[in-house]
C-alpha cells in the first residue's frame, strides 16, 4: 500500500486528496491531508467581506473534515520540516510522516510587515482584515481611497482593479461617489497585466471615474503624512490606502530549503514535479510558475497531479500535464463581470462585461463547496 | 551574448497573468544591485512594456534578442 501525504489542506490539498480517494481503495493508498487549521476558508469571499455583503458563515469557511472524502484521513498540525531527501514531512505534535507520493500545498502566507508603513494600510487578504476594513468603509465620509500593491506575486492578480470597481459601485449605491476619488496603483503599465483584457478594464474605470497610475509599485509609506511612494519615483496622498500585502511561500518551505527568493518552490511547468524527486509535486500558491496564484490554477493543478499519481500507483504513464490554464471571474459591480480563460499557448481574449458572467461568479462561489473541492469538475 | 553573464532567468513563456513584466519585477526585488535578469516572453505586450517599466524604474536595459518563438530581455539591476 502506497501512502501519498498532501501537506496542505486548501483548494489544491483538498482537490487532489478527493480525487485520488474516489479513484484508489484503502487497500491501495493510504491518503493523508495535514492542514494547520479545521477549517477551510474560502478566500474569494474576502472581497465581499471588505465590502460589506452580509455572507453567511458557511459561504465563508467549513470544516475540513466535511469536505474530504471519507477514505482520506486528516491530521490538524503543523508542517515544520520537509526532507524530500529521506521521504519525510516533520509535524510539530505528531512526529515524522514517510511518504511514497508528497504533494506539497502550504500556500502562501502574507508579510504585511515588509512595506515600511504598512500600519496605516487596510486590506482584504484575510478574514480578520476584511472585516476591519468593512468597518472603516462604512465610516469613510470622502476623500481619497488609494489600492495598490505591496509585494508581487500576490492572490489573484485582478483582485485590486476588481475591488476599485466594486468601490465604486459601493459608493454609488450609498450616494456619497461624488465625494469619493478611487485611484487604482498599477504596478504595470496597463491596467492588467494582458492588453486585451487591460483595454476592457481600463475603458470600464475611465467610464467609472476611478483614476489609474501605470508602473506604481509600492515601496513605502509614510502613516504620518498619509504618503504613499513607489519603487519607480512617484508618491500619491491619500485618506485611505488599500494596499495588498506582499506575499511569501510558506514557513516550512522556507525553513526546509525547498523556496527560492521568497518562498516559491521551482517545479516543472507542466509535470509540476520537484526537481529529480518525481515522486514530490507542488501545486497552488507555492509554486513558482509563472501563473496566478489562485484557487483556480491551484484547481486544475490538482486535477492533474491526482490522475498522474493514480496512474503512477496503477502501473500506467501518465502523460498528462498541466497547460497553464486559469479562469478567472471578475466582479466590476452594477451586476456584470468579466470571464477569462486561458492557458500557457492561448492568452485570454478582450473579455465582455456582462449579467451572464456575474452570475457565472455566484455560482462558481456556490459550486466550491461540492464539485469543486470534490474533485467533480 | 555570451559575453554577458546571466545570474538569473526569468522563463515567463506562456504567463499570461501575471505576465512576463510582474515576474520581472518579482525577480528584481529579490535581485541584489548588479546582478544581470534574462526574462523569456512569448507575450507581444512585453516589447513595449518591459523597456518601458525598466527605464522609468532606473534599470538597465542590456538587450533584446529574437529567439525562436520567444523574446528575450536582459536587464540588469543598477539601484
Amino acid at each position: 500500500m502506497k501512502r501519498i501525504l498532501v501537506v496542505g489542506g486548501g483548494t489544491g490539498g483538498t482537490i487532489v486528496a478527493n480525487v485520488l480517494a474516489r479513484k484508489l481503495s484503502r487497500k491501495e493508498a493510504e491518503i493523508i491531508v495535514v492542514n494547520d487549521s479545521s477549517k477551510h476558508i474560502y478566500q474569494p469571499a474576502f472581497i465581499y467581506t471588505a465590502l460589506g455583503y452580509n455572507l453567511k458563515e458557511r459561504d465563508i469557511a467549513r470544516e475540513e473534515k466535511e469536505l474530504l472524502n471519507k477514505n482520506v484521513k486528516l491530521i490538524i498540525d503543523n508542517a515544520v520540516g520537509i526532507d524530500v531527501e529521506n521521504r519525510y514531512v516533520a509535524l510539530e505534535r505528531t512526529g515524522k510522516l514517510d511518504y511514497d507520493y508528497l504533494v506539497i500545498a502550504t500556500g502562501s502566507r502574507i508579510v504585511p510587515e515588509e512595506v515600511p508603513g504598512y500600519q496605516i494600510a487596510y486590506h482584504f487578504y484575510s478574514l480578520e482584515e476584511a472585516r476591519r476594513l468593512s468597518k472603516v468603509l462604512e465610516e469613510f465620509t470622502g476623500g481619497v481611497i488609494a489600492v495598490g500593491i505591496g509585494g508581487i506575486p500576490y492572490k489573484c492578480p485582478p483582485a485590486p482593479a476588481e475591488f476599485c470597481c466594486l468601490l465604486d459601485y459601493y459608493f454609488t449605491r450609498k450616494k456619497m461617489r461624488d465625494k469619493v476619488e478611487i485611484h487604482y496603483l498599477s504596478p504595470l503599465p496597463r491596467t492588467f497585466p494582458h492588453e486585451a483584457v487591460a483595454e476592457a478594464i481600463t475603458e470600464m474605470m475611465e467610464k467609472k471615474n476611478i483614476y489609474w497610475h501605470p508602473m506604481f509599485n509600492i515601496e513605502s509609506v509614510d502613516p504620518e503624512k498619509k504618503i504613499v511612494y513607489s519603487l519607480e519615483g512617484e508618491s500619491l496622498k491619500f485618506d485611505l490606502l488599500v494596499m495588498v500585502p506582499p506575499h511569501r511561500g510558506a514557513k516550512v518551505v522556507e525553513e526546509s530549503g525547498l523556496g527560492v527568493d521568497s518562498g516559491w518552490i521551482p517545479v516543472d511547468k507542466h509535470t509540476l514535479q520537484y526537481k529529480e524527486y518525481s515522486e514530490v509535486y507542488v501545486i497552488g500558491d507555492a509554486t513558482n510558475l509563472p501563473v496566478s496564484k489562485s484557487g483556480a490554477a491551484a484547481h486544475f493543478e490538482a486535477k492533474v497531479v491526482g490522475k498522474r499519481i493514480y496512474a503512477d500507483i496503477t502501473g500506467q504513464k501518465s502523460k498528462l500535464v498541466y497547460d497553464g490554464r486559469v479562469v478567472c471571474f471578475c466582479d466590476a459591480g452594477f451586476r456584470k463581470a468579466i470571464y477569462m480563460d486561458f492557458n500557457y499557448e492561448n492568452p485570454p481574449k478582450k473579455p465582455r462585461f456582462s449579467y451572464l458572467w456575474y452570475l457565472g461568479k455566484k455560482m462558481v462561489n456556490k459550486l466550491y463547496w461540492s464539485l469543486i473541492l470534490g474533485g467533480t469538475i | 551574448m555570451s559575453e554577458i553573464k546571466v545570474d538569473r532567468v526569468v522563463d515567463a513563456r506562456g504567463s499570461h497573468c501575471p505576465g512576463p513584466l510582474m515576474e520581472l519585477i518579482k525577480t528584481i526585488r529579490n535581485a541584489k544591485i548588479g546582478e544581470v535578469i534574462a526574462v523569456y516572453s512569448t507575450d507581444s505586450g512585453s516589447k513595449t512594456d518591459i523597456p518601458r517599466w525598466v527605464e522609468k524604474a532606473g534599470h538597465q536595459l542590456i538587450g533584446v534578442y529574437e529567439r525562436e518563438g520567444y523574446t528575450e530581455f536582459i536587464v540588469k539591476k543598477v539601484k
